[in-house]
């Protein structure tokens, strides 16, 4: 998993070896007195009753008929995720589901990256435009979403931009196309969080010592080779990081697609949670709570291996 | 590093590569950066703060032009008059406040344990406190729980719900630092007859202040910005501001007042770049510290 057990803390001092302080009955105490199990308490009740049972209920619910219209619920065994299958619903959601994870993980890691390359250096000038590009990071994503259907509007600033530069009239509907509208809005998110991505990658940049770097530019080596064979290998674990938030976290997406497309052109971009918002508001709850635990099964399976292979893939680099 | 790190030495002796390395491209870096921040990020928000400076007839297909006449806080004020912006706010803020204070302080005292009592049981535990982290909540049937729980469309059950959903980021942050910090501090108010609620309260949690820091500005990010999760729990009971501008940038009010739209995006965006803007430099560290081990 994600662990930060060994996150250097250099201003902090090193703890002082165990000493052996007075009589052994006074420092080896009991844990369950200075560290008693109820403290965790709390913590656990709420994430048990917020968290764990609704989870618990989507595998009761999601074989029901419970919608909006009547009180009484019933179970109907699978007949839920025979619908979505039959009517192909579920197999569309799904492959768009995965489809804009995948570009958002990797239009995401690719700015991010880039951005934290470009903005390395601790001048005064990259200073102030990491948090330039940090913005949107802290805009709501729906706010993001409509001033990029704004933007991208057949009649919006982007195509007059475009038709200015090309001397020639553009009016391409970029949210309205039923092949690439869902790369738009990929891009659209990873735009928003491009800023944090960069952020973590300039942490993993900072990790590398400076006499590698040194070491390599003596020997000759260039920018790329160095970048190749040094820096990429050491910034593997804030890859594992992004790779795996950006992937799993789009997969949670809503707000940047509601606020674009709301899921259209002719339901090309309905992510899972789009279909479920969709569903809920028409009082289908059922469907709605089967395509929940779709949702959730998906990024249960994707979770596992995800973080296995890129954890294995520090270890070999 | 300084600006001028020691790498920059003459290129006379090193190979052209070198030369090259240092010279041009790092003299033209800046130039590069701030056009591409321009484009990237100044053109879309100059779109919002040019339209919500606009009249209506002039907002009514947004582009890049400056607005003849300024009209940005008549429209501020339009917004928050008629948008009911302040009943928004005061939702939000009704949320956010309990739900953050809420998940930092149950969430600081179970990573505490989970750190300091490196038993089986506790690796099981920490497994699943953090799975939440990419694990999506089970929104649907959340609603059906807070109906039973007569919590169903209430601010507390919205409050439950983000706790529930961010307790495992802050239990993640968290327990990771307190695994750097030493004990002997702990053990010397054990030995001076401090109860663990003591302990915790005035010697942990002062210590946990840099790591609380990151959490809670991650925790607020997400919270204040909410609007799936929220139209799921409170939808049509309790407004919040996205909520509401989900709400009424679809209708009547709305429709097609791309100067209004965009005057609430400011209003709405404010107060987390304010926040940010004060405590930039604690924000940045505290995050990226988290996150590369």
């Amino acid at each position: 998993m994600l662990t930060a057990t060994d996150t250097p803390v250099p201003d902090r001092p090193l703890a002082p070896p165990p000493a052996p302080r007075g009589p052994a009955g006074r420092t080896r105490r009991k844990p369950d007195r200075t560290h008693p199990m109820w403290f965790m308490a709390p913590a656990f009740a709420i994430l048990l009753v917020f968290f764990f049972l609704p989870t618990a209920f989507n595998f009761v619910y999601a074989f029901t008929d419970w919608s909006g219209f009547k009180s009484a619920i019933r179970p109907v065994g699978f007949d839920n995720f025979a619908d979505l299958a039959s009517s192909g619903t579920l197999f569309s959601a799904l492959r768009i589901t995965v489809v804009y994870a995948v570009l958002v993980a990797v239009f995401q890691n690719l700015f991010g990256l880039g951005l934290a390359l470009l903005l390395e250096r601790d001048t005064w000038v990259n200073r102030t435009l990491r948090v330039f590009f940090l913005i949107p990071v802290l805009m709501s994503a729906l706010a993001v979403g409509y001033i990029f259907q704004a933007l991208l509007k057949p009649e919006g600033s982007l195509n007059q931009v475009l038709s200015q530069v090309f001397r020639h009239h553009i009016d391409y509907a970029w949210l309205g196309d039923t092949r690439w509208t869902i790369v738009v809005v990929a891009l659209v998110h990873a735009w928003k969080w491009m800023g944090l991505s960069m952020l973590i990658y300039l942490a993993g940049l900072k990790t590398i010592p400076e006499e590698i770097m040194e070491a390599s530019r003596i020997d000759g080596a260039s920018r790329w080779h160095a970048f190749r064979r040094l820096r990429f290998p050491l910034l593997a674990p804030a890859i594992t990081f992004n790779v795996a938030t950006a992937l799993l976290g789009s997969m949670n997406g809503f707000d940047v697609v509601q606020a674009t497309t709301g899921g259209g052109p002719a339901r090309t971009t309905e992510i899972l949670n789009i279909f479920i918002y969709r569903t809920f508001g028409q009082g289908l709850f059922a469907q709605a709570t089967t395509m929940s635990l779709v949702l959730f099964l998906l990024v249960s399976l994707m979770a596992f291996p995800v973080i296995r292979i890129l954890r294995k893939r520090e270890e070999i680099l | 590093m300084t600006p001028h790190s020691p790498a920059r030495r003459p290129a006379s002796s090193m190979t052209g590569s070198v030369a090259r390395d240092a010279s041009f491209p790092t003299r033209l870096q800046p130039f590069a950066a701030t056009a591409l921040a321009l484009v990237v990020i100044g053109i879309p928000l100059w779109l919002v703060v040019a339209t919500a400076g606009k009249s209506r007839g002039e907002a009514l297909i947004p582009d890049l032009t400056p607005p003849t006449h300024w009209h940005l806080l008549e429209n501020l004020g339009e917004v928050w008059s008629e948008g009911e912006v302040p009943a928004a706010f005061f939702g939000s803020l009704l949320v956010v406040v309990p739900a953050v204070i809420g998940v930092l302080i149950f969430g600081s005292m179970a990573s505490w344990i989970l750190a300091r009592r490196a038993t089986r049981l506790n690796a099981v535990l920490y497994a699943l406190a953090i799975s939440g982290i990419i694990l999506p909540p089970a929104v649907v049937t959340v609603v059906l729980l807070l109906r039973q729980l007569g919590l169903a469309g209430s601010a507390v059950g919205m409050i439950g719900v983000y706790m529930g959903i961010y307790m495992s980021t802050v239990i993640f942050f968290v327990t990771g630092f307190v695994r750097t910090i030493p004990t002997s501090l702990e053990e010397a108010a054990q030995i001076d007859g401090a109860g663990p609620v003591r302990v915790f309260f005035h010697v942990v949690l002062p210590l946990l202040r840099p790591v609380l820091a990151t959490a809670t500005i991650l925790v607020c990010l997400y919270v204040w910005n909410d609007v799936f999760y929220a139209f799921f729990v409170v939808g049509g009971r309790l407004d919040t501001l996205p909520l509401n501008l989900f709400r009424v940038a679809g209708a009547g009010l709305y429709l097609n007042n791309w100067h209004l739209i965009f005057a609430y995006v400011i209003l709405m965006s404010l107060p987390l770049v304010v926040v940010f803007a004060v405590a930039q430099r604690k924000i940045i560290s505290g995050i990226t510290s988290g996150a590369v081990k």
